[in-house]
């Protein structure tokens, strides 16, 4: 309890040594004095962040922390994971306790105005779906007129589906039920004819869950946009900066072809735009104020977007998720680096 | 004596009628003896019948043992145990770095001990507060480390039974002087202390403790000064002891009132000074008279340790829920309520049962 005061006391005498020599943003200024990043996660969400057996934390979301680990200090171990529940996540952003959000948080108007938060680029496009039990015969949502719905309650989850059944004119029964877990066992159960969440949610749970996957349809439409992105507090364009490049190096690197096994070849590439990217040519990383190896490093450590997505919610992991949007821009996709120049 | 008929022996084969002794006169006497108990017995039976051999099919005969991996547990249609097994040290300790889970262990060793002792009366003298301590800050570097080439871990990472454990029994050793202080401050002819006592208790009471948590962990830091972080453990620990603190007080004011008049007339007779009074007469008396209402308190608190998990705080039910979303290992939620579920009772069964005991104890003087 002690070391919580101290460190408390260290932390003013810090931000005020900060204010005084402030030539980067405040909370660069502040992770660099620290050495280490504090990020914020979710405290269990399968495939995004999650910890494992052993405590060590795993996950989509988890691993775009390391990645602005190693941008800022070439070591993926320079980060400290704080988990936070959903009420929780914008008060500990905005009051310092973190440095920035990775944790399945979706990127609206009024959290990236009046909340306070400036998001990077989508790491994960989610959006809402339905499940049926394959036996229904439904295949589409529009034929799901009188259907029994389980719903998680108090998401916007719900709002979305009062939203899409008034706007088709068509009547439903929610079940609404507080515990994903007892969501999951209410459908299974066949209490409801339909289970509605994101996307994502709903291959995990066929995946993971469902007594006989392949008894499961998921319908193709996707009645909300759920782009899932990191974010930081307003104040810091620097950090900004720093974490949204990151994630687009990722993307770049995918675009390119470079992976975690094959970045050491690229170094010797012809193509002008990879050796900015690796930074063979100087010139990328001292514009973010970051060594010129940063995008290289994070490649070699953590992989590109590829690697990350199928490392831990792709099709050979328990959630089998396909990349659909996630896919690159020139796989259909929406995954799109701006360019490195 | 020996003209008795009762004792002369039966001769051999000669019983009394099978209605008056042995087993289906003992079913008739306690489980059917009027109609409505025969109808309850009768329901009970059915439940049992109805719920007990589906729950050893589930638990044991068709289970997945605790060598099964996940492969094995999707196979099986009853427990996966293995799942409780892989997710053992996870589910206990939290995300405290692996390899120095001894540990917590041994703070969790610790704190029993030190529980075990204190429910002996023959150490209830006051160099065993002295003990206390001694454990407490035993307990704090080994959790902390940092001396004795102990490497430093952080209290973010502190996770499960230890830290389940150090919100309660902190909490309540904290809270347990508070209470006495705010208990009689209640009762206290002063108006100061009265009105600042009332206010606090009611106003503690007046809220759930979900809010006042959600007051530590959410709004409080946006008060401070940008920059300025309190420790998350820390401010859910004061939220606990506050809270507490406000319960226990209207535990211990019920055995204040219940103190005859007389007891305080004769201490005030007898020339003691306030503290004395209260020290030697009446808290004795009215402590002993709280202690189920106390015991109460201890137990739901204990059990309330676990809505730290709405503040991202990994107690031994957030431990077990974040075991669950291991996408390998989803679904298990049976078996992990049930493990944790077991680790809760054990606790608060023990806490129960020392409590009667000790209520006999101490009112000793009143059965006589």
């Amino acid at each position: 309890m002690k070391k919580g005061l101290l460190a408390a006391a260290a932390a003013v005498a810090l931000s005020v040594a900060a204010s005084g020599a402030a030539h980067a943003g405040p909370t660069l200024d502040a992770i660099k004095k620290r050495g280490f990043i504090q990020c914020g996660v979710n405290t269990g969400l399968a495939g995004f962040g999650n910890p494992d057996s052993a405590g060590n934390w795993t996950g989509l979301d988890v691993d775009f922390c390391r990645a602005f680990a190693v941008a800022l200090f070439g070591d993926a171990g320079k980060i400290k994971f704080t988990p936070l529940s959903a009420q929780q996540r914008f008060p500990a952003l905005q009051s310092g306790e973190v440095d920035v959000l990775s944790r399945n948080t979706t990127w609206t108007l009024t959290r990236d105005t009046s909340v306070g938060l400036n998001f990077a680029p989508v790491t994960y496009y989610d959006g809402q779906g339905f499940m049926v039990p394959k036996s229904l015969g439904v295949t589409s949502a529009k034929d799901l007129g009188g259907a029994t719905v389980c719903v998680q309650s108090g998401t916007t989850t719900e709002l979305n589906l009062a939203d899409y059944f008034r706007a088709n004119n068509l009547q439903y029964n929610p079940v609404v039920i507080e515990s994903v877990d007892e969501v999951n066992a209410a459908y299974f159960a066949g209490r409801c004819d339909v289970y509605t969440t994101d996307a994502s949610g709903l291959a995990g749970t066929r995946a993971a869950v469902a007594p006989n996957p392949d008894d499961h349809v998921i319908l193709p439409e996707v009645i909300s946009k759920e782009p899932l992105a990191p974010a930081v507090r307003h104040g810091d364009d620097q950090w900004f900066d720093i974490v949204k490049w990151t994630v687009y190096a990722t993307v770049q690197a995918e675009e390119k072809g470079i992976t975690s096994k094959n970045v050491d070849e690229f170094l010797a590439s012809k193509d002008p735009d990879v050796l900015r990217l690796l930074g063979v040519s100087a010139g990328m990383g001292a514009a973010l104020g970051l060594d010129e190896k940063w995008a290289y490093n994070v490649i070699k450590t953590i992989g590109n977007y590829g690697e990350i997505y199928e490392r831990n919610v792709g099709v050979n992991t328990p959630l089998k998720l396909e990349r659909g949007l996630n896919a690159l821009w020139s796989n259909g996709g929406l995954m799109y680096s701006m360019p490195f120049r | 004596m020996s003209g008795n008929a009762d004792t002369t022996p039966l001769a051999a084969g000669e019983r009394p009628p099978s209605t008056v002794v042995g087993p289906l006169a003992w079913l008739r006497a306690n489980l059917f003896n009027t109609w409505y108990n025969a109808i309850l017995t009768i329901l009970i039976a059915w439940a049992i019948i109805r719920t007990v051999p589906p729950l050893i099919e589930w638990a044991v005969i068709d289970a997945a043992g605790f060598g099964a991996t996940s492969e094995m547990c999707r196979e099986a249609t009853g427990a996966c145990w293995g799942f409780v097994r892989e997710k053992l040290r996870f589910i206990l300790f939290g995300t405290y770095p692996y390899d120095e889970q001894w540990r917590p262990l041994a703070t969790v060793a610790l704190f029993i001990l030190l529980l075990g002792a204190s429910c002996d009366r023959r150490f209830w003298k006051p160099w065993f507060g002295l003990v206390w301590l001694a454990g407490l800050v035993a307990a704090g570097v080994l959790m902390w480390g940092g001396v004795f080439g102990l490497t430093y871990v952080e209290n973010t990472l502190w996770g499960g039974l230890p830290l389940t454990l150090i919100l309660s029994v902190i909490g309540l050793s904290v809270a347990f002087p508070i209470s006495i202080l705010l208990a009689l401050g209640r009762r206290s002819d002063m108006p100061a202390v009265k009105a600042i006592c009332v206010a606090y208790i009611e106003l503690i009471r007046g809220v759930p403790l979900i809010s006042l948590l959600f007051m530590a962990s959410v709004m409080f830091p946006l008060f401070l000064p940008t920059g300025v972080t309190i420790d998350k453990l820390l401010r859910a620990q004061i939220a606990f002891i506050m809270f507490a603190a406000a319960y226990m007080a209207e535990a211990i004011r019920g055995g204040l009132q219940a103190i005859p008049k007389g007891q305080y007339e004769a201490a005030d007779g007898l020339g003691l000074s306030y503290w004395q009074k209260m020290g030697k007469i009446i808290l004795p008396q009215a402590l002993a008279i709280s202690i189920p209402p106390l015991v109460n308190t201890f137990i739901s608190f204990f059990k309330d340790t676990s809505l730290v998990i709405i503040i991202g705080l990994y107690d031994l039910l957030g431990t077990a829920k974040a075991a669950l979303t291991d996408p390998a290992w989803r679904g298990y939620y049976r078996e992990a309520y049930l493990f944790i579920g077991l680790i809760y009772w054990a606790f608060c069964y023990f806490m129960s049962k020392y409590s009667q005991w000790l209520e006999k104890d101490l009112n000793r003087m009143r059965r006589r």
